[in-house]
């Protein structure tokens, strides 16, 4: 492009941008890097290898690896009914799916308690049942899959859109079952957004907090997930605790999504050779 | 689209019905019914009822210092997602490979982790928060520029990411015809660039705005919890869900959740809109 002559306009606006993205983003990011190994490795290690350090990790670990699997079985459903099926009410599905990327994580979590909770609209079902699901693990599952939801799905419509239906065709004619057609024809060319859609989840599944925080309650040894375990870090001033597990969240949550990042890029400059 | 091509079998018929009452009773279940039961249950004792908690003081507060924060955010990040959508399209310099990967950082980051970083940076502690503080007397943490930078932080790819895209596609022989024509470069910028952006900008700001509306991992780190001061709406919800005040959380989980609801179909409603005249 015009990259032959700069103006001083336009060094203006690239200074304007590298300062305001270096005072937004990468100070604090840099600062907090530099603070949480302050004071060296050892209390990090002494905080690494304490059991509630490895018990909430590796309780978000479980609550996101499920989050994940059920959206990638119902994400592909969802998408795959929004692009090849034509219904009733389909427009106001696609204003539906994108709902929980706009209401407050702790309404959410507020939402599950109304149902699920003391007194709640469906704890009779769940006495019957004799299961529980507020302040334990199956409502945080339930309230990391609501907020985890639109990702899969989001990832799906386009490359569901963008398949190609010869093929398909021409595997029907040829005999194949849909179940053949769907593993050897059609899953091959969604695999890179599956693989992106579930990276995405597994990040924003395992940050979860406001949701998780009041559906669960954090109880120690219980109900803490890696970011409860952060949050009560604070409160109780263990401020090395609350750092290393900060950048073991945040360092995981930026290498997968920059990985899922560079599986994307080359399945789309393979798709234009 | 792919209606010619579908196969109008009976064995077809039962597997799209097979696939699709899962995916919608899914989805029902998922987002209707907690969104359902929410709204009866703030309008157990009706509108009046509903009104009343909301307009409470400390609720009040609450509300106002989340829409105004959540407002300035969104004009500096529509402002600089613009100039920084540009940027990055139309220069080269060195580093802006760099700089593009960090843009989606924010939306990697957990918001608690966001928080965390933001009240290392400018607290007391740290040389640039103790600058502000005995120099300017200016406090960003635990007060309501704290969450202003804190919602800036987790809002800068929404608007940047939306406006990216169209600006690669831009047809440039306009703005070469423009520029023949004598046009100045500020004039080619408002006359002939900013109109096809300005709709990619409109929807990823009301996207920012309502995401900021209901964030709360970042804001309760960086602002505290002090009412009628720093607390905003969700963590007033967080705060009347503790204290076993259900009226008052679902009222204002309600507000959030209109407020939510309005922002998002007039951004669907916008994008489509542009989509369908390009």
């Amino acid at each position: 492009m015009n990259t032959a002559k700069k103006g001083w306009g336009a060094w203006l606006l690239i200074s304007v941008v590298i300062l305001y993205m270096g005072f937004l983003l990468i100070a604090p990011i840099s600062v907090f890097v530099k603070s949480a190994f302050k004071d060296g490795l050892s209390p990090v290690w002494q905080s690494i290898i304490a059991p509630s350090f490895l018990g909430s990790l590796s309780l978000s670990v479980l609550i996101a690896l499920l989050v994940v699997m059920v959206q990638v079985v119902f994400g592909t459903l969802i998408a795959w009914v929004i692009v090849r099926q034509d219904f009733w009410g389909k427009s106001l599905l696609n204003n539906i799916i994108e709902i929980p990327f706009a209401i407050s994580p702790v309404v959410v979590g507020y939402m599950l308690l109304l149902l699920f909770g003391r007194n709640g609209y469906l704890s009779p079902v769940i006495d019957w049942l004799n299961i529980k699901v507020a302040f334990a693990v199956p409502g945080m599952f339930l309230a990391t899959l609501f907020v985890c939801l639109p990702f899969m799905i989001r990832e799906m419509i386009p490359a569901i859109h963008n398949l190609d239906q010869q093929q398909e065709l021409a595997a029907a004619t040829l005999g194949a079952n849909q179940w053949e057609e769907f593993w050897r024809i059609i899953f091959p060319q969604l695999k890179s957004a599956v693989i992106y859609g579930m990276t995405l989840t597994l990040a924003r599944a395992l940050g979860e907090f406001g949701a998780v925080l009041v559906i669960g309650g954090g109880i120690q040894g219980r109900t803490e997930t890696a970011t409860l375990y952060i949050f009560r870090s604070l409160e109780e001033r263990q401020f090395i605790q609350a750092y290393t597990m900060s950048i073991f969240l945040g360092a995981f949550s930026v290498f997968i999504v920059l990985v899922a990042d560079r599986i994307k890029r080359k399945s789309k400059i393979n798709r234009f050779h | 689209m792919g209606r010619s091509l579908s196969r109008k079998t009976p064995r077809s018929q039962i597997s799209t019905y097979l696939l699709r009452i899962p995916a919608l009773l899914y989805l029902s279940m998922m987002i209707i019914v907690p969104l359902f039961v929410i709204i009866q249950d703030g309008f157990r004792e009706g509108i009046p009822g509903l009104i009343h908690q909301i307009t409470l003081p400390i609720a009040k507060h609450a509300i106002l210092l989340t829409l105004w924060t959540s407002t300035l955010m969104t004009i500096i990040n529509a402002v600089f997602g613009l100039i920084t959508a540009y940027v990055m399209v139309r220069y080269e310099f060195p580093g802006k490979r760099l700089l593009n990967a960090i843009i989606d950082l924010p939306l990697a980051i957990p918001t608690l982790v966001t928080g965390i970083m933001l009240v290392i940076l400018y607290g007391p502690q740290e040389t640039l928060g103790n600058f502000l503080l005995e120099k300017l007397r200016l406090q960003i943490i635990f007060s309501p520029p704290g969450i202003v930078i804190a919602l800036l932080f987790i809002s800068f790819p929404f608007v940047v990411r939306n406006i990216q895209p169209v600006l690669q596609e831009l047809d440039l022989t306009q703005e070469k015809a423009a520029a023949t024509l004598g046009a100045s470069s500020w004039q080619i910028f408002w006359k002939v660039v900013f109109p096809s952006l300005a709709l990619p900008m409109l929807s990823g700001s009301l996207l920012s705005f309502s995401r900021a509306v209901g964030e709360f991992g970042a804001v309760v780190i960086v602002a505290g919890n002090i009412p009628l001061k720093t607390q905003t709406a969700a963590v007033y919800v967080l705060g009347a869900v503790e204290s076993e005040n259900r009226l008052g959380a679902s009222a204002i989980s309600i507000l959030l959740v209109s407020i939510a609801l309005i922002i998002l179909i007039t951004a669907n409603t916008l994008h489509r809109h542009w989509g369908a005249h390009r």
